[in-house]
Protein backbone atom coordinates (compact mmCIF):
# COMPACT_ATOMS: atom_id res chain seq x y z
CA UNK A 1 0.00 0.00 0.00
CA UNK A 2 1.35 3.42 -0.92
CA UNK A 3 1.34 5.97 1.92
CA UNK A 4 -0.72 8.59 1.50
CA UNK A 5 -0.03 12.21 2.68
CA UNK A 6 -3.28 13.97 3.65
CA UNK A 7 -3.14 17.79 3.61
CA UNK A 8 -5.62 18.66 6.19
CA UNK A 9 -6.35 22.16 7.37
CA UNK A 10 -5.75 22.73 11.12
CA UNK A 11 -8.34 23.96 13.57
CA UNK A 12 -7.84 27.61 13.15
CA UNK A 13 -7.43 27.64 9.04
CA UNK A 14 -11.35 26.92 9.47
CA UNK A 15 -13.06 30.13 10.00
CA UNK A 16 -16.34 28.65 10.80
CA UNK A 17 -16.66 28.67 14.66
CA UNK A 18 -17.79 24.88 15.04
CA UNK A 19 -19.39 24.59 18.36
CA UNK A 20 -18.77 27.90 20.49
CA UNK A 21 -18.45 26.02 23.50
CA UNK A 22 -16.14 29.22 24.31
CA UNK A 23 -18.52 32.03 23.17
CA UNK A 24 -21.44 29.75 24.50
CA UNK A 25 -19.78 30.03 27.85
CA UNK A 26 -19.28 33.91 27.13
CA UNK A 27 -22.84 34.29 26.16
CA UNK A 28 -23.79 33.12 29.58
CA UNK A 29 -21.59 35.97 31.20
CA UNK A 30 -23.85 38.25 29.18
CA UNK A 31 -26.62 37.23 30.31
CA UNK A 32 -25.63 37.66 33.73
CA UNK A 33 -24.54 41.28 33.23
CA UNK A 34 -27.66 42.23 31.13
CA UNK A 35 -29.50 40.93 33.75
CA UNK A 36 -27.37 42.79 36.52
CA UNK A 37 -27.64 46.02 34.54
CA UNK A 38 -30.95 47.06 36.60
CA UNK A 39 -29.66 46.22 39.95
CA UNK A 40 -27.98 48.87 41.89
CA UNK A 41 -25.87 47.35 44.57
CA UNK A 42 -24.64 43.24 44.73
CA UNK A 43 -23.55 42.58 48.31
CA UNK A 44 -22.09 39.16 49.27
CA UNK A 45 -22.92 38.27 52.77
CA UNK A 46 -20.18 35.89 54.09
CA UNK A 47 -18.59 34.39 57.08
CA UNK A 48 -16.18 31.40 56.05
CA UNK A 49 -17.92 29.65 58.92
CA UNK A 50 -20.80 27.69 59.49
CA UNK A 51 -23.60 28.21 62.22
CA UNK A 52 -22.83 31.82 62.95
CA UNK A 53 -25.84 33.36 62.05
CA UNK A 54 -25.25 34.65 58.56
CA UNK A 55 -28.59 33.62 57.08
CA UNK A 56 -30.58 35.44 59.53
CA UNK A 57 -28.88 38.64 59.15
CA UNK A 58 -29.31 38.36 55.74
CA UNK A 59 -32.79 37.90 56.12
CA UNK A 60 -33.15 40.55 58.47
CA UNK A 61 -31.37 43.46 56.75
CA UNK A 62 -33.05 42.06 53.60
CA UNK A 63 -36.60 42.54 55.39
CA UNK A 64 -35.46 45.77 56.60
CA UNK A 65 -34.62 47.00 53.38
CA UNK A 66 -38.27 45.89 52.23
CA UNK A 67 -39.80 47.77 55.07
CA UNK A 68 -38.11 51.16 54.14
CA UNK A 69 -39.41 50.78 50.82
CA UNK A 70 -36.17 49.73 48.85
CA UNK A 71 -36.60 47.34 46.44
CA UNK A 72 -34.22 44.14 47.55
CA UNK A 73 -33.67 40.84 46.07
CA UNK A 74 -32.32 37.67 48.05
CA UNK A 75 -29.63 35.17 46.16
CA UNK A 76 -29.50 32.16 48.51
CA UNK A 77 -26.33 30.90 47.15
CA UNK A 78 -26.00 28.35 49.73
CA UNK A 79 -27.42 25.54 47.91
CA UNK A 80 -27.09 22.58 49.98
CA UNK A 81 -28.42 24.52 52.86
CA UNK A 82 -30.79 26.72 51.70
CA UNK A 83 -33.29 28.19 54.29
CA UNK A 84 -33.93 31.66 52.57
CA UNK A 85 -37.44 30.77 51.49
CA UNK A 86 -38.55 29.75 54.75
CA UNK A 87 -36.74 32.33 56.94
CA UNK A 88 -38.59 35.05 54.96
CA UNK A 89 -41.75 33.88 54.65
CA UNK A 90 -41.91 32.82 51.32
CA UNK A 91 -45.17 30.50 49.83
CA UNK A 92 -43.73 27.00 48.36
CA UNK A 93 -46.42 27.66 45.26
CA UNK A 94 -44.95 27.03 41.50
CA UNK A 95 -42.89 30.01 40.63
CA UNK A 96 -44.20 31.61 37.30
CA UNK A 97 -42.01 30.15 33.95
CA UNK A 98 -41.75 33.37 31.11
CA UNK A 99 -40.21 32.86 28.11
CA UNK A 100 -37.51 35.55 29.69
CA UNK A 101 -36.90 34.40 33.39
CA UNK A 102 -38.49 32.88 35.74
CA UNK A 103 -40.61 34.92 38.45
CA UNK A 104 -38.88 35.00 42.10
CA UNK A 105 -40.88 34.29 45.22
CA UNK A 106 -41.79 37.42 47.23
CA UNK A 107 -42.06 38.06 50.60
CA UNK A 108 -45.06 39.71 52.28
CA UNK A 109 -43.30 42.76 52.89
CA UNK A 110 -42.09 42.86 49.12
CA UNK A 111 -38.51 41.47 48.97
CA UNK A 112 -38.13 38.78 45.84
CA UNK A 113 -35.93 35.53 46.82
CA UNK A 114 -34.50 33.00 44.69
CA UNK A 115 -33.43 29.97 46.78
CA UNK A 116 -32.56 26.30 46.21
CA UNK A 117 -35.31 25.25 48.99
CA UNK A 118 -38.14 27.07 46.76
CA UNK A 119 -36.98 24.50 44.12
CA UNK A 120 -36.21 21.37 46.08
CA UNK A 121 -38.97 18.50 47.76
CA UNK A 122 -39.75 19.39 51.63
CA UNK A 123 -36.61 18.09 53.58
CA UNK A 124 -35.04 16.61 50.30
CA UNK A 125 -31.19 17.49 49.91
CA UNK A 126 -29.94 18.70 46.38
CA UNK A 127 -28.73 16.26 44.64
CA UNK A 128 -27.44 15.92 41.07
CA UNK A 129 -27.68 13.61 37.67
CA UNK A 130 -24.60 12.72 37.49
CA UNK A 131 -22.47 9.50 36.13
CA UNK A 132 -22.24 6.81 38.67
CA UNK A 133 -19.32 7.38 40.89
CA UNK A 134 -18.19 10.77 39.58
CA UNK A 135 -20.09 13.28 41.30
CA UNK A 136 -17.31 14.73 43.02
CA UNK A 137 -15.89 15.81 39.71
CA UNK A 138 -18.88 18.23 38.57
CA UNK A 139 -21.01 19.36 41.59
CA UNK A 140 -18.71 22.03 41.79
CA UNK A 141 -19.55 23.17 38.25
CA UNK A 142 -22.74 22.12 38.35
CA UNK A 143 -22.96 24.39 41.88
CA UNK A 144 -21.44 27.47 39.75
CA UNK A 145 -24.08 26.95 36.92
CA UNK A 146 -26.62 26.94 39.39
CA UNK A 147 -25.66 30.12 40.73
CA UNK A 148 -25.33 31.50 37.52
CA UNK A 149 -28.81 30.74 36.85
CA UNK A 150 -30.02 32.01 39.79
CA UNK A 151 -28.10 35.63 38.71
CA UNK A 152 -29.25 35.46 35.03
CA UNK A 153 -32.47 33.24 34.95
CA UNK A 154 -34.24 35.14 37.30
CA UNK A 155 -36.72 38.40 36.84
CA UNK A 156 -35.32 40.47 39.48
CA UNK A 157 -36.36 43.87 37.72
CA UNK A 158 -35.12 46.71 38.90
CA UNK A 159 -33.59 46.58 42.06
CA UNK A 160 -31.68 48.78 44.93
CA UNK A 161 -30.28 46.03 46.40
CA UNK A 162 -29.21 42.43 45.72
CA UNK A 163 -28.17 40.62 48.79
CA UNK A 164 -26.30 37.53 47.74
CA UNK A 165 -26.56 35.03 50.89
CA UNK A 166 -23.36 32.58 50.67
CA UNK A 167 -22.77 29.72 52.24
CA UNK A 168 -19.76 29.00 54.79
CA UNK A 169 -16.38 28.60 53.41
CA UNK A 170 -14.19 30.98 50.52
CA UNK A 171 -15.27 28.69 47.35
CA UNK A 172 -18.47 30.57 46.58
CA UNK A 173 -17.22 33.99 47.33
CA UNK A 174 -14.68 33.46 44.31
CA UNK A 175 -17.25 32.14 42.23
CA UNK A 176 -19.77 35.14 42.72
CA UNK A 177 -17.10 37.51 42.33
CA UNK A 178 -16.08 35.58 38.82
CA UNK A 179 -19.15 36.19 38.16
CA UNK A 180 -20.36 39.44 39.63
CA UNK A 181 -17.00 41.41 39.00
CA UNK A 182 -18.58 44.54 39.95
CA UNK A 183 -19.48 42.99 42.86
CA UNK A 184 -20.38 46.11 45.26
CA UNK A 185 -18.53 44.80 48.28
CA UNK A 186 -19.37 42.14 51.12
CA UNK A 187 -20.53 41.98 55.03
CA UNK A 188 -18.54 39.63 56.45
CA UNK A 189 -20.90 37.87 59.95
CA UNK A 190 -18.42 36.53 62.58
CA UNK A 191 -19.14 34.97 65.89
CA UNK A 192 -16.50 36.06 68.87
CA UNK A 193 -14.51 33.61 69.25
CA UNK A 194 -11.16 32.74 67.98
CA UNK A 195 -12.38 30.27 65.68
CA UNK A 196 -14.63 32.21 64.12
CA UNK A 197 -12.12 34.67 64.01
CA UNK A 198 -9.92 32.50 61.78
CA UNK A 199 -12.46 31.21 60.00
CA UNK A 200 -13.67 34.84 58.53
CA UNK A 201 -9.99 36.07 58.48
CA UNK A 202 -9.51 33.56 55.50
CA UNK A 203 -12.78 34.69 53.63
CA UNK A 204 -11.66 38.48 54.32
CA UNK A 205 -8.14 37.84 53.16
CA UNK A 206 -9.50 35.97 49.82
CA UNK A 207 -11.62 39.44 49.71
CA UNK A 208 -9.04 41.78 50.12
CA UNK A 209 -7.19 39.59 47.56
CA UNK A 210 -9.59 39.94 45.28
CA UNK A 211 -10.21 43.74 46.22
CA UNK A 212 -13.88 43.23 46.97
CA UNK A 213 -14.91 46.42 48.93
CA UNK A 214 -15.25 45.53 52.61
CA UNK A 215 -18.44 46.92 53.95
CA UNK A 216 -18.16 46.13 57.51
CA UNK A 217 -18.55 42.89 59.76
CA UNK A 218 -20.93 41.97 62.18
CA UNK A 219 -20.42 40.25 65.65
CA UNK A 220 -23.28 37.70 65.98
CA UNK A 221 -24.19 36.20 69.23
CA UNK A 222 -22.55 38.66 71.48
CA UNK A 223 -24.12 37.85 74.32
CA UNK A 224 -27.56 35.91 74.84
CA UNK A 225 -30.86 37.79 75.41
CA UNK A 226 -33.10 37.00 77.92
CA UNK A 227 -36.51 35.89 76.68
CA UNK A 228 -37.81 36.99 80.10
CA UNK A 229 -36.18 40.36 81.36
CA UNK A 230 -34.31 40.98 78.40
CA UNK A 231 -31.37 41.60 79.76
CA UNK A 232 -27.97 40.41 78.26
CA UNK A 233 -25.99 37.65 79.08
CA UNK A 234 -22.82 36.46 78.47
CA UNK A 235 -21.96 33.99 76.04
CA UNK A 236 -18.51 33.24 74.46
CA UNK A 237 -16.01 34.44 74.80
CA UNK A 238 -13.85 36.74 72.78
CA UNK A 239 -13.02 39.93 70.52
CA UNK A 240 -12.85 38.25 67.18
CA UNK A 241 -14.94 41.70 65.20
CA UNK A 242 -12.36 44.20 67.05
CA UNK A 243 -9.36 42.59 65.99
CA UNK A 244 -10.72 41.64 62.23
CA UNK A 245 -11.31 45.24 62.37
CA UNK A 246 -7.82 46.06 63.00
CA UNK A 247 -6.37 43.32 61.01
CA UNK A 248 -8.39 44.34 57.69
CA UNK A 249 -9.30 47.75 58.19
CA UNK A 250 -12.84 47.46 58.57
CA UNK A 251 -15.50 48.86 60.01
CA UNK A 252 -17.59 46.73 62.64
CA UNK A 253 -21.73 47.59 61.67
CA UNK A 254 -22.95 46.44 65.31
CA UNK A 255 -23.11 43.45 67.14
CA UNK A 256 -26.36 41.20 67.70
CA UNK A 257 -26.94 39.07 70.94
CA UNK A 258 -28.71 35.73 70.82
CA UNK A 259 -31.97 36.58 70.60
CA UNK A 260 -34.84 33.78 71.07
CA UNK A 261 -37.60 35.76 69.76
CA UNK A 262 -35.81 36.82 66.59
CA UNK A 263 -34.66 33.14 66.11
CA UNK A 264 -38.17 32.38 66.05
CA UNK A 265 -39.84 34.91 64.06
CA UNK A 266 -37.44 33.57 61.33
CA UNK A 267 -37.84 30.07 61.88
CA UNK A 268 -41.45 30.96 61.01
CA UNK A 269 -40.83 33.52 58.42
CA UNK A 270 -42.22 36.47 60.52
CA UNK A 271 -39.31 38.60 60.36
CA UNK A 272 -42.02 41.30 59.38
CA UNK A 273 -44.03 41.26 62.45
CA UNK A 274 -40.90 40.74 64.91
CA UNK A 275 -39.31 43.91 63.36
CA UNK A 276 -42.19 45.77 63.89
CA UNK A 277 -42.70 44.91 67.29
CA UNK A 278 -38.96 46.93 67.82
CA UNK A 279 -37.36 45.27 70.58
CA UNK A 280 -33.79 46.25 71.54
CA UNK A 281 -32.25 43.52 68.76
CA UNK A 282 -34.55 45.15 66.26
CA UNK A 283 -33.20 48.34 66.93
CA UNK A 284 -29.93 47.06 67.09
CA UNK A 285 -30.40 45.62 63.44
CA UNK A 286 -31.65 48.05 62.33
CA UNK A 287 -28.86 50.50 63.07
CA UNK A 288 -26.62 47.69 61.00
CA UNK A 289 -29.05 47.88 58.29
CA UNK A 290 -28.57 51.77 57.99
CA UNK A 291 -24.41 51.42 58.57
CA UNK A 292 -24.64 48.97 55.79
CA UNK A 293 -26.91 51.31 53.60
CA UNK A 294 -24.20 54.45 54.48
CA UNK A 295 -21.53 52.17 53.70
CA UNK A 296 -22.63 51.44 50.23
CA UNK A 297 -22.85 54.94 49.52
CA UNK A 298 -27.15 54.66 50.17
CA UNK A 299 -29.71 56.99 48.99
CA UNK A 300 -29.18 57.39 45.25
CA UNK A 301 -31.84 57.38 43.17
CA UNK A 302 -33.54 54.63 41.68
CA UNK A 303 -32.92 56.46 38.32
CA UNK A 304 -29.13 56.24 38.39
CA UNK A 305 -29.95 52.49 38.48
CA UNK A 306 -31.65 52.27 34.99
CA UNK A 307 -28.83 55.19 33.51
CA UNK A 308 -26.07 53.04 34.71
CA UNK B 1 -14.33 21.18 17.84
CA UNK B 2 -14.65 21.20 13.99
CA UNK B 3 -15.52 18.15 11.80
CA UNK B 4 -13.51 18.74 8.24
CA UNK B 5 -14.57 16.13 5.09
CA UNK B 6 -11.10 15.47 4.53
CA UNK B 7 -11.71 14.03 0.62
CA UNK B 8 -13.58 17.08 0.18
CA UNK B 9 -11.72 19.44 2.36
CA UNK B 10 -14.83 20.94 3.91
CA UNK B 11 -15.87 21.02 7.02
CA UNK B 12 -18.82 18.84 8.46
CA UNK B 13 -22.17 20.96 9.54
CA UNK B 14 -24.06 19.69 12.43
CA UNK B 15 -26.93 17.54 11.75
CA UNK B 16 -28.80 16.44 14.81
CA UNK B 17 -28.27 15.37 18.46
CA UNK B 18 -29.22 12.19 19.54
CA UNK B 19 -29.39 11.50 23.69
CA UNK B 20 -30.28 7.75 23.86
CA UNK B 21 -30.27 8.00 27.90
CA UNK B 22 -27.73 5.99 29.29
CA UNK B 23 -25.21 9.15 29.99
CA UNK B 24 -24.05 9.06 26.23
CA UNK B 25 -24.79 11.40 23.29
CA UNK B 26 -24.12 11.18 19.75
CA UNK B 27 -23.76 14.35 17.52
CA UNK B 28 -24.12 13.67 14.53
CA UNK B 29 -22.52 15.94 11.11
CA UNK B 30 -22.50 15.87 7.98
CA UNK B 31 -20.45 16.78 4.55
CA UNK B 32 -22.11 19.63 2.65
CA UNK B 33 -20.22 18.73 -0.52
CA UNK B 34 -20.49 15.21 -0.26
CA UNK B 35 -23.23 14.33 2.07
CA UNK B 36 -20.97 11.95 4.28
CA UNK B 37 -22.43 12.45 7.53
CA UNK B 38 -20.04 11.13 10.97
CA UNK B 39 -21.19 10.87 14.29
CA UNK B 40 -19.32 12.04 17.40
CA UNK B 41 -19.93 9.49 20.44
CA UNK B 42 -19.27 10.22 23.87
CA UNK B 43 -18.97 8.61 26.80
CA UNK B 44 -20.91 9.79 30.01
CA UNK B 45 -17.83 11.36 31.52
CA UNK B 46 -17.52 13.66 28.48
CA UNK B 47 -21.14 14.38 28.56
CA UNK B 48 -21.60 15.77 31.37
CA UNK B 49 -18.58 18.04 30.78
CA UNK B 50 -20.50 20.00 28.41
CA UNK B 51 -24.07 19.46 30.32
CA UNK B 52 -22.43 20.68 33.47
CA UNK B 53 -21.23 23.87 31.61
CA UNK B 54 -24.31 24.59 29.90
CA UNK B 55 -23.48 24.30 26.32
CA UNK B 56 -24.47 22.32 24.17
CA UNK B 57 -22.21 20.49 21.41
CA UNK B 58 -22.54 21.42 17.66
CA UNK B 59 -23.45 24.84 18.57
CA UNK B 60 -26.78 26.27 20.55
CA UNK B 61 -30.00 25.99 17.63
CA UNK B 62 -32.18 27.27 19.99
CA UNK B 63 -31.78 29.66 23.16
CA UNK B 64 -31.15 28.43 26.61
CA UNK B 65 -34.62 28.25 28.80
CA UNK B 66 -34.24 29.77 32.18
CA UNK B 67 -32.93 27.07 34.58
CA UNK B 68 -31.90 25.06 31.83
CA UNK B 69 -28.83 23.46 33.86
CA UNK B 70 -30.78 23.48 37.17
CA UNK B 71 -34.29 21.81 35.84
CA UNK B 72 -31.67 19.43 33.66
CA UNK B 73 -29.42 18.36 36.43
CA UNK B 74 -30.94 18.19 39.24
CA UNK B 75 -32.55 15.37 40.70
CA UNK B 76 -34.20 16.09 44.03
CA UNK B 77 -37.02 19.04 42.85
CA UNK B 78 -40.05 19.38 42.99
CA UNK B 79 -42.25 18.22 40.08
CA UNK B 80 -44.38 21.37 40.55
CA UNK B 81 -41.87 24.08 40.91
CA UNK B 82 -42.44 25.79 38.18
CA UNK B 83 -45.72 26.77 36.59
CA UNK B 84 -46.94 29.10 33.47
CA UNK B 85 -47.68 32.87 34.50
CA UNK B 86 -51.35 33.34 35.90
CA UNK B 87 -52.66 35.66 33.21
CA UNK B 88 -55.17 37.89 34.66
CA UNK B 89 -58.74 37.01 33.73
CA UNK B 90 -59.61 38.56 29.97
CA UNK B 91 -62.14 41.97 30.51
CA UNK B 92 -65.97 40.69 30.32
CA UNK B 93 -67.16 41.33 26.78
CA UNK B 94 -68.78 44.71 26.46
CA UNK B 95 -72.69 45.09 26.91
CA UNK B 96 -73.78 47.99 24.67
CA UNK B 97 -77.06 50.44 26.05
CA UNK B 98 -79.64 51.09 23.99
CA UNK B 99 -80.34 54.67 23.25
CA UNK B 100 -84.27 53.86 24.76
CA UNK B 101 -82.69 51.45 27.31
CA UNK B 102 -80.52 55.02 28.59
CA UNK B 103 -83.02 57.64 28.40
CA UNK B 104 -85.21 54.70 31.27
CA UNK B 105 -81.93 54.43 33.16
CA UNK B 106 -81.60 58.17 33.93
CA UNK B 107 -85.49 57.87 35.13
CA UNK B 108 -83.64 55.83 37.78
CA UNK B 109 -82.67 58.10 41.06
CA UNK B 110 -79.17 59.01 40.78
CA UNK B 111 -78.23 57.32 44.44
CA UNK B 112 -79.05 53.96 43.27
CA UNK B 113 -78.39 54.72 39.51
CA UNK B 114 -75.03 52.71 39.56
CA UNK B 115 -76.20 49.65 41.25
CA UNK B 116 -79.09 49.34 39.31
CA UNK B 117 -76.84 49.94 36.22
CA UNK B 118 -74.52 46.94 37.74
CA UNK B 119 -77.42 44.94 38.09
CA UNK B 120 -78.55 45.48 34.40
CA UNK B 121 -74.86 44.80 32.86
CA UNK B 122 -74.42 41.79 34.98
CA UNK B 123 -77.53 39.90 34.12
CA UNK B 124 -77.21 40.67 30.25
CA UNK B 125 -73.60 39.01 30.80
CA UNK B 126 -75.14 35.96 32.62
CA UNK B 127 -77.74 35.77 29.58
CA UNK B 128 -75.42 36.31 27.02
CA UNK B 129 -76.88 39.52 25.94
CA UNK B 130 -75.47 41.60 24.33
CA UNK B 131 -77.77 45.18 24.11
CA UNK B 132 -79.78 46.90 26.99
CA UNK B 133 -82.98 47.18 25.53
CA UNK B 134 -85.97 48.41 27.62
CA UNK B 135 -87.32 44.61 27.23
CA UNK B 136 -84.17 43.33 28.47
CA UNK B 137 -84.55 45.66 31.64
CA UNK B 138 -88.04 44.60 32.65
CA UNK B 139 -86.94 40.46 32.00
CA UNK B 140 -84.25 41.36 34.50
CA UNK B 141 -86.57 43.05 36.83
CA UNK B 142 -89.24 39.73 36.72
CA UNK B 143 -86.52 37.35 36.75
CA UNK B 144 -84.33 39.04 39.51
CA UNK B 145 -87.11 40.23 42.15
CA UNK B 146 -87.05 43.86 41.42
CA UNK B 147 -89.98 45.18 40.06
CA UNK B 148 -89.62 47.99 42.39
CA UNK B 149 -86.65 49.14 40.10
Amino acid sequence: MIPVTLNIRTYHEIENAGSDLGDQVAAQQTRVEARLALVHDVVGIMSGKGGVGKSLLTAALATLAARRGRRVGVLDADLNGPSMGRMLGCPRGPLAERPDGIDPASTPCGALVMSMDLLLDADMALHWKEPDGAAFVWRGVQERGAVREFLADVGWGELDLLLVDLPPGVGRLAELHELVPELSGVLAVTIPSAASRDAVARSLELAARRRIPLLGLVENLRGYRCDGCGDVGALFGGDAAERLARRFDVPVLGGLPFDPTLDRAAAYGELDAWLSAGGPTAIELGRIGEALDAALGAGRSAGEVASR
Amino acid sequence: MKFLCVECDEQMHFEERRIPGDGTLAAVFRCPACGRMTAMLTNPMETQLVTSLGVKVGGRTVPGAPFEGIRTGVASGREDAFAAPKEPASPPAPVRWSVDAVERLGHVPSFVRGMVKKIYIEYARDHGIGEITPAVMDRARTDLGLEGM
